[in-house]
Parts: C-alpha cells; sequence; structure tokens
C-alpha cells in the first residue's frame, strides 16, 4: 500500500501516468507467459486468444461473465475493507461460506414458512451479514487482545468453516430433494427467488438479481473510504499506523470495525447464485473469497479498478470452456491468473517507485531554482 | 571477523532481554514424561488405545514432518526479515515435482527435484518482496493463487486430462530403515498395561519403517540452528532480519542475504511438498498440502520464531492432523479429558498471575471440553478434521504474548535507505 491516491484531487500526471500503464504492461507480460505455456504444449496462442475473446463477447457469455464479476466483485470489496488499514482478511472464503449456510438454513427452515418472499430475501442478506461479521470477529478479537496475527487466524478459520458447515450440512440440517444426489439447506419457496435483470441484449438469459446489489456495495464502499471520517481514518492506519495513532485513532477499535465490515460484506458473496440460482446453499459454493483477494490486488482496492478485475476475471473463468474444445487445457487460464496478479503488484511497486522518482526530480528543479533567489535575499538582508 | 563480532552485538542485543528463561534439559525431559503418563491416562480411562498406538504415533511422525519442515521454511525467511505466506505455494510446487521426478528418475531424484520446485516458488517470492519491495503478504496470496495453477497446467499436459488432478501411483519410494528388534515390542504394546504399552507404543511408532528422508527433515532442524546460529553465514541472514540498515553499514550486501533466506525457505517448504506426495503418500492429488504451510507458519510462531520450539509446535499440531487416520472419533473424544485438564490448570495459573483474559477464556474453553466429552461418544468425523486448526488458534491465542519476532520481519528494506 504506497501512497498513489493521496491526493486523488489534485490530478498528477507524472504520478498517475505510471499508474495507469501498470495494469497494461502486467497483462501483456501474463499474455506473453501465457504464450509461452502454450507454444511448449506445441499450441498456438494467438488462435487461443481470438476465439476467448469471440467467445466471451457472445450475448450469453456476457450473461456469465457479469454473474461471475458480481460475485468476485463482492469478494474483492470485502478484502479491500482490511486491505485499505493495511490487514489482511483472508478469511472471505470461510466467511462467506459460514454465512450464506446459515442464512440459507434459517430461511428455509419450516417455521419460516408464514414470511412473504421480499422480507425472506432481506431476512437473508441480514442474516448472512451478521453470521460472516461474527465469524470474521473471532480473528478481529484474537488479534485486538491476544496479538495473534489475522493472517493465520483467518486461514484457520477458513479451513474450520468449511468444516463446521460440512457437519452441520450432512449430519444435521442438511436435507436431500428428491432426485438430488447431494445434501442442501432445502430449496427456498419461489417467491423468494431473486428475480434477473434482462439488460443483456441478444439473449434470454438474465444477469442475476445481485448484481445490482454489488454495484450499489461498490457506491458504498467509494463513499465510505473517501468521504466519512471512518474512511479517513481506515486509509490514514494504512499509510502510517504510528501517525494515525499518535492523531488520536483508536488503532484496536480500528482493527475490529474494519474486520466487522469486511466480514459482514463477504457474508454476502454466496448470495448472487443462492437467491438467483440454485435457491439453496450446496457443498458447491466456495473459491470465490481466495479469488477475490486476487481481484482486490488487480484492482488495487479501488472500486473502479475492481469492478474491471472482476470482469476480467470472470471473462478468462467463462471463456476457458472454448479452450477445451479446441484442445487447449483450459488450465493455462489459471496460469493466466496467476502471472497477471504477480506481475500486476510488481508493475503498480514499480510504478509508484516511477512516480516517485519524478515527482523527486520535479520537487528538486524547483528548490534549486528557488535556492539562489532565496541565497541573494539572505546576501542583501546583511 | 572484525565485522561479524560488532554485528552480533547488534542483532544480539534486543533479544538479550527475554531470553533468560531458556528451558534446561530436565525440564524438557519432564514435560515428555508428563505427556506420556496423561496420555496413558487417557488411554486408560477412555479405552482409547489408538492414543498411544505405535500406528497413530508413526502417522503423528508422519504428519509432522511436513509441518516442520514448513515451518523452517517459515524460520528462514523470517529471521531475513521477508514474511513467507507463500510457503503453502512452494509446498503445492514440492508435491508434483516430487512426484513428477519421483515417476521419471527414481525417488532421489524426485526428491531433489520437488526441492527445486519450491526453491523456485521462493526465487519467485524473493524477486517479488526483495528486489521490486513488494508488500510479503500480497506477493505470498499471489504465490499461493499462482503455484496451484502452475501445476494444475504442467499435470495436465504430462499425464492427460484424467491426470490433472492426480498423478499415477509413485511406486518407487525411498527406503524405510527400522532400529534391530524394535518390533519385538510389538507384544508389550498390545498387552495395555498403563504406561508401558504406551512407552512400547510410542518407542515403534518412532523407531520402527522410518523413512531416510523422516531422518533427513529431523536431522534439518539442529542443521538450522547450527547453521544460523552458529556460522558467520547465519549470523549474516539473522542480522539482515534484525537491523538491515545495520547490516548494510557494515559491508553486508543485504539482498543477497535475503535472497538466500527467502530461496531456502522455498526449498524447506518444497521437501515438505515431496514429503507429502511421496512418502505420507504414494501419489500426487490436488489440494494435498491442505494449509499445512498455514499450519507449519502457525508452529513457527508458536515456537518464537525457533527450531527448537516450531519441532515442538509441529509435533503437537502434526498429533492432532495424524488422529483423524485412526479411529479419530474415538480418540479425539478421549483427548478432551487431557485438554480439558490442561485447559482448566492454565486458568488456575493465569488466574494467580493477574492475567483475567486469560484465566476466564481458557477456564470456559475448559468447561466446553468437558460438557463434551460427557455429551457425546464421539466426536464427528469432519471435527476431528478440524481438531489441527482449532488447535492451532487455541494454542497462538494463549501463548502468543512474550513472542519476539526478528525486529525488521515483514518490513520493506530500500539499499542506501
Amino acid at each position: 500500500m504506497t501512497t498513489a491516491a493521496v491526493g486523488a484531487r489534485r490530478i498528477d500526471v507524472g504520478k498517475l501516468l505510471p499508474q495507469l500503464i501498470a495494469p497494461v504492461a502486467a497483462l501483456v507480460i501474463a499474455a506473453a507467459i501465457s504464450s509461452i505455456a502454450l507454444l511448449i504444449s506445441d499450441k498456438d496462442p494467438l488462435t487461443a486468444f481470438q476465439h476467448m475473446y469471440e467467445f466471451g463477447t457472445q450475448p450469453d457469455q456476457k450473461v456469465e461473465i457479469l454473474n461471475k464479476a458480481s460475485e468476485l466483485y463482492i469478494a474483492a470489496v470485502a478484502v479491500a475493507f482490511g486491505f485499505k488499514m493495511g490487514l489482511f482478511n483472508i478469511g472471505v472464503e470461510g466467511q462467506s461460506k459460514v454465512a450464506a449456510f446459515f442464512a440459507g438454513a434459517l430461511a428455509s427452515a419450516s417455521f419460516m414458512d408464514w414470511m412473504p418472499g421480499g422480507l425472506r430475501i432481506v431476512l437473508i442478506v441480514v442474516v448472512a451479514m451478521i453470521v460472516g461479521a461474527a465469524w470474521a470477529s473471532i480473528a478481529a478479537l484474537l488479534k485486538t487482545q491476544r496479538g495473534v496475527s489475522e493472517v493465520i487466524s483467518t486461514l484457520m478459520l477458513n479451513a474450520i468453516g468449511g468444516l463446521v458447515v460440512t457437519w452441520l450440512l450432512n449430519d444435521h440440517w442438511g436435507v436431500t430433494e428428491p432426485g438430488a444426489q447431494i445434501k442442501t439447506t432445502g430449496i427456498l419457496p419461489e417467491d423468494s427467488w431473486m428475480p434477473g435483470l434482462p439488460i443483456v441484449s441478444g439473449t434470454e438469459q438474465k444477469v442475476l438479481g445481485f448484481f445490482a446489489i454489488a454495484v450499489v456495495l461498490g457506491a458504498a464502499y467509494w463513499f465510505v473510504i473517501n468521504r466519512t471520517r471512518f474512511g479517513f481514518d481506515l486509509r490514514a492506519t494504512g499509510y502510517n499506523p504510528f501517525a494515525a495513532v499518535a492523531s488520536g485513532v483508536n488503532a484496536k477499535r480500528m482493527v475490529i470495525t474494519a474486520m466487522l465490515i469486511s466480514g459482514a460484506v463477504a457474508g454476502l458473496v454466496n448470495l448472487p447464485r443462492m437467491l438467483g440460482e440454485s435457491h439453496t446453499y450446496t457443498e458447491g459454493f466456495g473459491g470465490i473469497g481466495f479469488t477475490g483477494i486476487a481481484v482486490a490486488l488487480l484492482g488495487r482496492n479501488h472500486p473502479i479498478g475492481m469492478a474491471l478485475g472482476a470482469i476480467l476475471w470472470g471473462f478468462l473463468a467463462s471463456s476457458q470452456i472454448i479452450l477445451d474444445l479446441d484442445g487447449i487445457p483450459k488450465e493455462i487460464i489459471l496460469i493466466m491468473q496467476g502471472v497477471t496478479v504477480l506481475s500486476v503488484v510488481i508493475a503498480y511497486e514499480l510504478a509508484a517507485r516511477i512516480g516517485r522518482r519524478a515527482q523527486q526530480r520535479r520537487v528538486g528543479v524547483a528548490t534549486a531554482a528557488a535556492a539562489p533567489a532565496a541565497a541573494e535575499v539572505v546576501e542583501e538582508s546583511k | 571477523m572484525s565485522t561479524d563480532t560488532t554485528l552480533s552485538a547488534a542483532a544480539a542485543q534486543p533479544a538479550a532481554k527475554p531470553r533468560s528463561r531458556r528451558m534446561s534439559t530436565s525440564t524438557i525431559l519432564l514435560i515428555v514424561a508428563g505427556a506420556l503418563v496423561g496420555l496413558s491416562l487417557v488411554h486408560q480411562l477412555a479405552n482409547a488405545p489408538d492414543v498411544t498406538s505405535s500406528g497413530a504415533i508413526q502417522a503423528a511422525l508422519q504428519a509432522a514432518v511436513p509441518l516442520g519442515l514448513a515451518g523452517l521454511g517459515g524460520l528462514w525467511a523470517e529471521r531475513a526479515g521477508v514474511v513467507n505466506i507463500g510457503l503453502e505455494g512452494q509446498m503445492i510446487l514440492g508435491t508434483w515435482f516430487g512426484a513428477w521426478g519421483s515417476l521419471e528418475f527414481g525417488p532421489w531424484i524426485g526428491l531433489l527435484i520437488g526441492i527445486l520446485g519450491g526453491a523456485v516458488g521462493g526465487l519467485v517470492h524473493a524477486v517479488a518482496t526483495v528486489t521490486f519491495g513488494v508488500d510479503h503478504i500480497i506477493s505470498g496470496v499471489a504465490m499461493t493463487i499462482l503455484a496451484p495453477g502452475v501445476v494444475r497446467y504442467l499435470s495436465y499436459i504430462t499425464w492427460g486430462s484424467a491426470g490433472a488432478t492426480q498423478s499415477p501411483q509413485v511406486v518407487d519410494q525411498v527406503p524405510r530403515l527400522s532400529v534391530p528388534g524394535v518390533n519385538s515390542l510389538k507384544g508389550l504394546e498390545e498387552h495395555q498395561w498403563f504406561l508401558i504399552s504406551d512407552i512400547a507404543g510410542v518407542l515403534r511408532g518412532l523407531l520402527h519403517e522410518v523413512s531416510l528422508v523422516t531422518i533427513l527433515a529431523v536431522l534439518l532442524i539442529p542443521l538450522t540452528a547450527w547453521v544460523l546460529w552458529k556460522t558467520a553465514f547465519g549470523l549474516r541472514v539473522r542480522s539482515v532480519g534484525e537491523d538491515p540498515q545495520a547490516a548494510e553499514s557494515l559491508g553486508l550486501n543485504v539482498y543477497r542475504y535475503k535472497y538466500y533466506g527467502v530461496v531456502i525457505s522455498g526449498a524447506m517448504a518444497g521437501l515438505g511438498g515431496v514429503y507429502l506426495s511421496t512418502v505420507t503418500s504414494a501419489i500426487y492429488r490436488e489440494g494435498q498440502t491442505g494449509g499445512r504451510g498455514y499450519i507449519g507458519l502457525a508452529a513457527m510462531i508458536f515456537g518464537n520464531w525457533r527450531p527448537g520450539g516450531l519441532a515442538v509446535g509441529a509435533s503437537l499440531f502434526g498429533y492432532t492432523d495424524a488422529l483423524q487416520l485412526r479411529r479419530g472419533s474415538e480418540s479425539v473424544h478421549a483427548l478432551l479429558i487431557l485438554v480439558g485438564a490442561l485447559l482448566l490448570a492454565l486458568a488456575v495459573w493465569e488466574f494467580i498471575r493477574r492475567n483475567r483474559v486469560v484465566a476466564i477464556s481458557s477456564a470456559v474453553l475448559g468447561v466446553l471440553s468437558y460438557v463434551l466429552f460427557f455429551s457425546v461418544d464421539k466426536i464427528p468425523t469432519a471435527l476431528v478434521q478440524a481438531a489441527p486448526y482449532i488447535t492451532v488458534l487455541v494454542v497462538l491465542a494463549l501463548a502468543a504474548q512474550r513472542l519476539r519476532p526478528p525486529a525488521a520481519d515483514g518490513k520493506p528494506y530500500r539499499r542506501g535507505g
């Protein structure tokens, strides 16, 4: 986390330009490395990329990309709330699983039958956020009370959360729908299925309704980070924890609040599919929380950057199907994604360095020009 | 070497204060004896022979080795001032390259190739963190995203679509050794006598059919301790982790020593990975590491960034990890007696020392253990699998104070800064 966005309002081209070139350069590097991997296995990279592009721009695929991107975006925002203050919530994966499971189990329990559909959707969202925050609070308390690194504790809580859900689902609350093989939390009544959005033309497919919530969430994230006192404290702690504490920020409370918000947002990650597609919780959910970290890194915790990152990731994930048809191992996508993340973080770091150096040079020139003048003034006054 | 003596004084100074309470050999022996008696009691009280059976102990040893190697990996990197959360990724590289190398060239070359795979992972992490100054955690996370992709792709192009997630069986393994005569303990173990059978079980588990790689891995712990604390090279590695500016002012090439630390770290994690795919099992499977890189890191933190401590941590976590393999539901249930007693004892101890938060939380956990023990007969399998992760959390929560990481651990360093 460097000082890239401090002066967002005073746009400094010398500093901004490297920041914009960085992700593009990183993508080019990632494409080059994936091409080498493809060439090693005797495949033509250009045809592969071309087919991916053609496939990914079909209307049906656009819908799938936006669906995938909504989930990833929510996960990325959850991660970014922590990243902004240098807090690493690697536990979005576990928080999202536990949250979706409890929300789904409660909403489809028999004593909830009286509830109207709309209200039930609200209930699911609220319960998921509370459970997500509660699961994250364990890590937050361990950090503030006992000094346990949140990286380790959230990773352990991911594993524990997944196993607790497996246990409760298979031994206690899970039901097997007629004709199904696996246990689920029970299909939600049809009136609480979230309707899709017909925003992509040229296809019958609808984008998951939660897409809208993801967009609102992005705006809320921007507002909280940039326009509230809490957001200011959060960023201040991220840039310089000592200065923040010295200026009156309560470090412990910041850790707990940031972690709770992060966990609450993480609770939403599995809801797009649960409310709009599967209508129940199954063990098939998962993996998005970890990928969300990559998207947050890619988008540099910026609301728009992360949106672009989520769409790129959605594109890569959904267009890998076409590669298999071409006889190209679709696993190449995983390499592409991994290399992209690594080269993007390196590129951002380099860009920040180049930007800083350019700024220093300009300041140096400016002060050098000012220095002789100042010296003359001193001479005259003698 | 005058530079090194000055350096040692500089590096040792902050460490000197809290380091007066190191355990003597007799204390360690007492703790081991106490653990044995405790486990024997659990064995008798709850009739759970797999708490100390040779099979369980052997499984525990095999589970502890990869954790210990990951912990050593963490130690090498963090002693050089670089946090390596990418251990998991380097371990994944180790599992695949180890299995592939063993299939192609036999077990010993396979071992080497796996170590190299991990070392390359470490090199990538070093390039990102040391040369380019990327945040260590971020680079580590990127590493754990990249590594599974790389091995999945390699797996697919070597073994075809059926082999994308697992390798063919690795037939050729590194030989196993037994201490002569140790197998005769088997009779003693089967008698189920208090303490005697338990000691027989533990000895047989530790000394019978031990892979040469296990021996090598266990030897790496004293070797690491010796290199890091008794050689000039180790002193330099530690000095760049404590105070890189001071090290630089004495003429050390800080970048180079950080590179050494992180690459060795990757190699250790890689060996841990090979161990999983060619010694613990005889096949590479996707997701085989199962977060062991992170548990290893936790073992190192528990061990206060020291080889001996991390070995204890790895043994503890390895033991809980291995329980699931052999009638874990009964064993974990029986162990709740011991866990509860330990937690309650800790509660009393901390209460006397006026440490309320810890006292109350360990008392609550202790009571909960007994409630759980008396309310069910078996612990559900999924929760037995969760036992090592829960142990890590509880142990770190109750012990995380009074730790001293290397002073410049995780901090970015720029030459001349």
